[in-house]
């Protein structure tokens, strides 16, 4: 029934002259011009909260750049196995098309477990500040560091021994805990990403590495020491709250592709038998989209872990 | 072609049907029900600032059984106030006079002037009218929601929207993330059916007007509600994940620390947000308007539309300028100068080219045969009543004068024109000249006349009085109506600016025309639904003597709507021109077009001209 009535409507396959478009193109990349203008929102707001923010309240380094870096690159693989199923499929080889959809598929689902590890990292790791600030020089991640921000921090950060996602200091003191045990991280976020890497350059040249083992040791603080505790999530700061929205709706545009692909490879591919071009058009269309995602993802990646 | 007329059930035909048309009249009548009740929650408004402190009549029990406390003793409390003029404007804006004009007139009548077979991706009209509908629906529920529903305004500005606990905003942002991605489906739906679609030889030129106020209107609601939704994902992050993009540094609340929600963000970022889609949303609002009463216009003064190309010209400028004019909403802000002296610049020229289409549409009456039908009427008021609407807004766009007048009655009066007896004229004179298209009937003569004259003498008696109260400083959003700062409050006695008796009358004879415009409405119910089975049957195809495609189609028209291939030869409003040929030989006589057209329907090829006119 579907059929004879998309039959009636011109252009759904074949080009129309003077636009040298069929519509579905057109249509998505209309799409993409919206999404451009969503994501443009956001990364305006990204740029407009990061301006405004107190001297030395924007985080860096929390974030894991050689996890992301590598995801970036099996996102990248992605588009380009993508771009040859189109081209195996112009040339009409299916199977061919089907080998490069299922590493498409492999990389998409790879994409999105890592990125979900990185998630749950993010969940258990905690920021505790504390009533009385620690002077720099007795701070596991700023000791002996004489570019520190501040003479004096209030927070340790780090992953806390025992304690799972999304603790708060109620739900700490509800279920009975009296202290807890954190591993400070290696460097406070305070110092900023050049800060970060001076210091680490200096490590390596002087003691050989021997920093990372002290930065591991627990460090032990009564609850009612803290005046406040949050893991690294949107309640945190406004870094994470702009982390997460961000890389959520990234992640849930990747699942739309997911889906989309799998359609395509699987039920939806009874049409290559009947419209063998209709059905081509439909993969360079999802394509399309498909390279959109990878690029807000790349534009992401900079803005979010490196900048 | 779909020769083989298989019967669709009743779910296929009515209500997941993928034909445009029918999808056009979805949203015809649901934006028409949201419309309704924004009208109900508008009268119970203006009754309780008529009234302060008394309890509304007759449906007062009602009130206080669905909204519990804030409707106490069926009296509508400041909260409650402040819930109903959210709800008010989040209706009247997203759910009612968008989807009608561009979901319900776009739909049914941009294919079909452009003589394709329907939209270009049908199931994705369907689509997009369920989530339309599912939006709506949410939004209506958060009625019931505990505590109430949004109670914002419908900008829904963040440091009020978060530190209101009750679950009525939530509800707000899901049901505008729904509305949203429904527009954005249509908009990308009527672009590509514009661009693709045109029958053979229908070139840019020769579109109608209308067509091209709905394309134009597709790129604003495709470019600018993605921005609201970012700040709809946003609020919404605040609102669930305890985020605080929009909350600044130590907030303190009526003496309360707001350190819980509050830290690192901005409530300007929000607004900026909203009215980068809020500005463009206005010309969402009158766009289509426009080319409907041009297509009115057209039709009943008989001769081509003055200035065409201008027109066009003009609603890609308002298009392109209308992104860049957010920030004069903001100048209460306190904007830097530069800023603000950009924006009053943009504000100042985008009035331009919104004259020049008013004026080609006043030019376009000069010599012409004017029938004064129904949608004639409602066309033709159009144009003073959108001109106040305008005028009245040129003070706004000064960071000097809108500081005055922002927050006072001043600009309700002056945006409501440009909406009610503006946007809404428009859209009845629309559904009053395109009924007998859809339907086959004519609807009631008498009882348009009743409905206009009645609309129109109501809808001044509401909003004139507005402007007035404004200019003598009535505040914009007090739910006593500013008994509070009278002078009939003994405490205000001899205090300069305090409003006096004959400003705080006008809101009676405010309350009493919203009761009669409310009444006034009832011709048009009875009509439509009236006529729709016992309306006067169309004499032929094209009852108007209309020139372009639409009318040159079976009526109603079916499925696939052409009969045979359609192909283009002229102009969108060749009217009299062959008419004047004959004229030269002998005088026929005015108004019979039935027997002697006077027009060109746009797929009349252009060989018969001669066939009818020898030279």
């Amino acid at each position: 029934m579907s059929h004879s009535q998309h039959e009636a409507i011109p252009y759904t396959t074949e080009v129309r002259e003077d636009t040298g478009l069929y519509n579905g193109k057109l249509g998505m990349w209309l799409f993409l011009a919206s999404e451009v203008m969503l994501f443009g929102g956001l990364f305006s707001a990204y740029v407009f909260l990061r301006l405004g923010a107190r001297p030395g309240e924007w985080p860096h380094g929390l974030l894991n750049i050689p996890i992301g870096t590598f995801n970036t690159l099996v996102l990248i693989t992605s588009s380009l196995t993508v771009a040859m199923s189109w081209t195996a499929l112009k040339l009409g080889d299916f199977q061919t098309y089907r080998k490069y959809q299922l590493v498409t598929l492999a990389c998409a689902v790879g994409f999105l477990a890592i990125k979900s590890f990185e998630y749950y990292d993010k969940f258990t790791h905690y920021e505790v500040w504390l009533k009385a600030p620690l002077a720099a020089g007795e701070h596991p991640g700023l000791a002996g560091h004489a570019a520190a921000p501040d003479a004096e921090v209030p927070s340790v950060i780090g992953h806390v021994e025992g304690v799972g996602p999304f603790e708060t200091l109620a739900s700490l003191e509800e279920a009975g805990a009296t202290s807890i045990t954190i591993h400070p991280d290696k460097y406070h976020y305070r110092l900023t990403a050049w800060q970060q890497a001076e210091r680490t350059m200096k490590e390596a040249s002087m003691e050989g590495g021997s920093a990372g083992a002290e930065a591991h040791e627990g460090l032990t603080i009564e609850l009612s020491k803290i005046a406040r505790l949050s893991a690294l999530v949107p309640r945190h700061s406004t870094f994470f709250a702009c982390y997460f929205t961000l890389t959520a709706l990234h992640a849930l545009h990747v699942a739309g592709g997911i889906v989309a692909f799998a359609w395509l490879l699987w039920p939806g591919a009874r049409m290559w038998r009947e419209e063998p071009e209709r059905y081509t058009n439909r993969i360079e269309v999802t394509g399309l989209f498909w390279h959109f995602v990878d690029l807000v993802w790349i534009f992401l990646f900079p803005t979010l872990y490196l900048l | 072609m779909s020769s083989e007329t298989h019967e669709l059930g009743f779910l296929r035909k009515y209500v997941f049907s993928l034909d445009h048309k029918v999808i056009g009249i979805q949203y015809g009548i649901t934006s028409l029900s949201f419309v309704f009740v924004g009208l109900v929650l508008m009268m119970l408004m203006r009754w309780q600032i008529a009234n302060p402190g008394e309890a509304v009549p007759i449906v007062g029990g009602l009130l206080e059984g669905v909204m519990g406390v804030p409707a106490a003793e069926g009296k509508i409390s400041p909260d409650l106030y402040n819930m109903f003029g959210a709800m008010h404007g989040t209706i009247m804006i997203f759910l009612g006079i968008v989807p009608l004009v561009f979901g319900a007139f776009g739909n049914y009548l941009v294919p079909l002037q452009i003589g394709a077979p329907d939209m270009a991706f049908p199931k994705l009209n369907m689509f997009s009218y369920h989530l339309y509908l599912w939006g709506g629906l949410v939004m209506l529920a958060s009625f019931l929601a505990p505590g109430g529903p949004a109670q914002a305004g419908w900008t829904s500005y963040p440091p009020l929207t978060t530190i209101i606990p009750t679950d009525g905003q939530t509800y707000w942002i899901i049901a505008m993330v729904i509305i949203i991605t429904s527009s954005l489906l249509g908009s990308i739906n009527v672009i590509t059916t514009v661009i693709q679609l045109r029958a053979p030889g229908m070139t840019w030129g020769r579109l109608p007007f209308f067509v091209w106020t709905e394309f134009v209107t597709a790129f604003l609601l495709l470019l600018s509600f993605p921005p609201l939704e970012s700040g709809a994902i946003l609020q919404f992050v605040d609102r669930i994940f305890g985020a605080s993009f929009f909350m600044p540094h130590d907030l303190i609340v009526s003496g309360t620390p707001m350190a819980d929600v509050s830290g690192g963000g901005s409530p300007l970022l929000w607004q900026h947000l909203f009215w980068f889609l809020g500005h463009p949303e206005v010309y969402v609002l009158v766009l289509a308007p426009m080319g409907i009463v041009t297509e009115i216009f057209a039709n009943n003064i008989r001769k081509p539309i003055w200035g065409y190309p201008a027109m066009v010209g003009s609603i890609l400028t308002i298009g392109f300028l209308s992104m860049v004019v957010w920030a004069h909403h903001m100048f209460m802000t306190g904007m830097g100068s530069n800023i603000s002296m950009f924006f009053q610049t943009t504000t100042t020229v985008i009035s331009i080219p919104s004259v020049i289409v008013m004026t080609c549409l006043l030019l376009s009456l000069w010599g012409g045969s004017i029938r004064f039908t129904v949608p004639m009427l409602f066309a033709i008021t159009f144009l003073p009543m959108f001109g106040i609407g305008g005028l009245t807004g040129i003070p706004m766009a000064f960071n000097s004068t809108d500081t005055v007048l922002h927050d006072s009655y001043y600009i309700i009066g002056h945006f409501h024109y440009l909406v009610a007896p503006g946007t809404l004229f428009a859209v009845f004179g629309g559904i009053y000249y395109w009924f007998p298209k859809a339907t086959g009937r004519h609807m009631s003569v008498k009882l348009g006349h009743a409905h206009f004259w009645g609309s129109l003498v109501c809808m001044n008696l509401i909003f004139f009085p507005m402007l007035v109260q404004g200019l003598a400083g009535m505040g914009r959003r007090m739910s006593d109506g500013g008994a509070n700062y009278s002078l009939a409050n003994p405490s205000n006695e001899g205090v300069v600016g305090a409003l006096s008796s004959t400003i705080m009358g006008l809101n009676v004879l405010i309350a009493w025309s919203v009761v009669a415009l409310a009444l006034f409405q009832l011709p048009f119910i009875f009509n439509f639904f009236y006529s729709i089975v016992a309306g006067e049957k169309v004499e032929n195809d094209n009852p108007w003597g209309a020139t372009t495609l639409e009318w040159q189609t079976p009526t109603p028209p079916p499925h696939g709507n052409f009969a045979e291939p359609v192909v283009v030869y002229r102009k969108a409003y060749d009217y009299s021109l062959h008419f004047k040929a004959l004229h030269a030989q002998e005088a026929p006589e005015w108004g019979s077009v039935a027997h002697l057209p006077d027009f060109e329907p746009q797929n009349l090829p252009v060989s018969a001209e001669t066939v009818g006119a020898p030279e």
